[in-house]
């Protein structure tokens, strides 16, 4: 039989009920857009992640309190008695003979869902108490104003650096805004500088927060034992550097902490690690995710075979007449199962235009709460829906033909 | 002299059915020249449908042998058995089985969908179409036609590859008698014209009374044979 006419009487009787094909169609369709949605979003997500971290710059350290040892035991505490990170501790990094390779060091404490209050517009925020080697460790910039020196942070100076979203919510604009007051948690601070923006992140905005020093910070704002902070930033003296100042760092922790090797309380995280271990967790969601949009697209395929099934037994006497007019075994295989391979083909390319819909409007919804989460429709998901729908197709169709193509002439010409 | 295009020896088929075994044929021998008109009488049980089904090549006798056309087709796969049907054999059926969804001419072109050369498969199909009066009701579908004019179609569908032999399995069984004498001349007259050879199933006297010849079986053998 010729593959044009295989096709042509396919179209004719998938057409002739037209209400069961857009059924058992839509099935897949829904299956195949779930997996081009997920896929894309994970891969949105991953992008997203990647450009983040990537941002903070290739020669910063992060050095954080607790072990990445708890990480892998899945998040069972290995080591006990985890210490804080100090102040003390920050000053021993910065120690240009211990540390040669370590540039600058910034220690942060930081707390969120904090108010704010100025202008008679009270809102939400979240405080970073830092000292001057953060914003150039960060890159970060003023487009109005200055950013603290050294001397306001020892003075525990009460002067705030604001986000540009947070200008904006409090002030309406973010211009002529130095020397205007702002209280935080009821704590009366002058704006010395406006942030400029560096766009939406998954972990929020960084436009929506206000920086003071981290002693003032301490003293009014959040509160911390001792001179412990959060997290120590370190800046590397040049991007190759970044292996051995994560070596000195992590001597001198150690040597500071009493531990170990691999029984560390703390972990020090280059960029390459954040992205490894950011990389692993979205790339995990994201199979995560797809693993059940696949469950969908396989009931899709149940859907298939069942209409396979009923249609091949309404029309045996069709089946037994093609036979009686020299139809061979093979013949009518092939017409079931071109049917059944139409019908997922068909779903899957409305769903991958249906997915790649849903996946823009998860971007549009993600921008509009400030996230920026670009779903990226890959070339390979939508190589890999296609065929999988294809190969849905050919296996839950193949019992059901097969079943068409056994059926004896004699028996299927008497079946009433 | 006569050619031999339909020949049978000692044909018999056997079915189980659960335990018992039904002897649906038990010997029959039967030849049925080139051209001829034949009519295969029985009634309800005789064996006349087991026997059209292995002459019609859709099923296999349980032993004997079956010669169509100078070919033994008794021991054939379903592959070549399908080829066969297709090439040699044109089925009328009783209920006409056409396909709904397709127009008439459709219906016809189907057989040629199943041949390997088909080049000029439409116009063969009109011509069908053509010899059996409906050109003109060709782009009708079938529930658009009359049984009559179904009729029509399916013996032009049987018509198409211009088989060797036409079998109709009680063709005016679903017509009232007036169409149903028009569908026996029709077969006739192609009988005659085209010299093909036309085996008829029936269990009525009439329609068996204007063939040539009538082989009147009962219990699985052949009974007699009237000129």
């Amino acid at each position: 039989m010729k593959i044009t006419r295989v096709i042509r009487e396919t179209f004719t009787s998938l057409n002739a009920n037209k209400l069961r094909t857009g059924l058992t169609v839509l099935g897949i369709v829904i299956g195949v857009a779930a997996v081009i949605a997920m896929l894309s979003v994970g891969q949105g997500a991953q992008n997203s992640i990647t450009s983040q971290i990537n941002s903070i710059g290739t020669n910063v350290l992060l050095v954080s309190p607790g072990s990445r040892a708890r990480f892998a035991a899945g998040g069972v505490n290995v080591i006990r008695n985890i210490r804080t990170l100090t102040m003390t501790d920050a000053l021993a990094i910065a120690n240009p003979i211990q540390a040669p390779s370590v540039n600058a060091v910034a220690p942060i404490i930081s707390g969120g869902n904090i108010t704010a209050a100025a202008n008679g517009q009270t809102t939400t925020t979240s405080v970073l108490g830092v000292t001057t080697g953060y914003f150039s460790i960060r890159n970060e910039a003023v487009t109005e104003g200055s950013f603290f020196n050294d001397q306001q942070v020892n003075t525990h100076a009460r002067v705030a650096i604001i986000g540009a979203d947070l200008a904006t919510t409090l002030f309406g604009t973010t211009t002529n805004l130095t020397g205007q007051t702002i209280h935080i948690n009821s704590q009366t601070f002058t704006i010395i500088g406006v942030l400029k923006s560096k766009g939406g992140s998954l972990a929020g905005s960084s436009d929506n927060q206000v920086i003071i020093p981290l002693t003032t910070a301490r003293d009014r704002v959040i509160s911390r034992p001792g001179t412990s902070v959060d997290e120590i930033y370190v800046q590397a003296t040049s991007a190759t550097a970044v292996t051995q100042a994560n070596t000195q760092v992590s001597d001198i922790m150690r040597l500071r902490h009493h531990v170990a090797v691999g029984k560390e309380d703390f972990s020090v995280q280059s960029q390459a690690s954040l992205l490894t271990t950011a990389t692993s967790i979205t790339g995990v969601l994201t199979i995560f995710l797809g693993g059940i949009a696949g469950i969908s697209l396989l009931v899709g395929g149940i859907g298939i075979m069942n209409i396979m099934l009923v249609s091949v037994v309404e029309r045996t006497r069709e089946i037994g007449l093609r036979k009686a007019l020299g139809a061979r075994n093979r013949d009518i295989l092939n017409q079931f199962l071109a049917e059944s391979s139409f019908l997922s083909l068909l779903g899957g390319l409305i769903g991958i235009l249906l997915g790649w819909l849903i996946s823009l409007i998860i971007g549009q919804i993600a921008s509009a709460a400030g996230t920026a989460l670009n779903p990226a429709v890959s070339v390979n998901a939508v190589l890999l829906a296609t065929l999988f729908s294809i190969a849905v197709g050919l296996f839950f169709g193949i019992y059901p033909a097969r079943r068409a193509a056994r059926l004896e002439p004699v028996e299927a010409l008497r079946y009433e | 002299m006569e050619e031999t295009v339909m020949r049978t020896e000692s044909l018999t088929k056997y079915y189980r059915m659960g335990e018992v075994e039904v002897q649906a044929l038990r010997g029959v021998s039967i030849l049925i020249n080139r051209g001829e008109a034949v009519a295969i009488m029985g009634p309800s049980g005789s064996g006349k449908t087991t026997l059209m089904n292995i002459l019609g090549c859709l099923d296999r006798p349980t032993g004997g042998d079956y010669i169509l056309d100078g070919e033994k087709v008794s021991g054939l796969t379903d592959d070549k058995l399908a080829g066969i049907r297709n090439r040699k054999i044109g089925f009328v059926f009783q209920s006409f089985n056409l396909l709904q969804r397709t127009s008439a001419l459709a219906n016809v072109e189907l057989p040629m969908s199943y041949s390997s050369s088909a080049n000029d498969g439409r116009n063969r199909a009109v011509a069908a179409l053509r010899a059996v009066g409906l050109e003109s009701r060709m782009k009708h579908r079938p529930t658009e036609l009359s049984g009559g004019e179904q009729q029509r179609v399916a013996i032009a569908r049987a018509l198409v590859n211009e088989p060797a032999i036409l079998m109709a399995d009680e063709p005016t069984g679903n017509l009232d008698s007036k169409v149903g004498q028009e569908i026996m001349d029709l077969l006739l007259t192609l009988n005659r014209e085209r010299n093909t050879t036309l085996v008829i199933i029936t269990h009525d006297q009439r329609i068996a009374g204007q063939t040539q010849r009538t082989i009147k079986i009962r219990d699985g053998l052949v009974e007699e044979t009237l000129q």
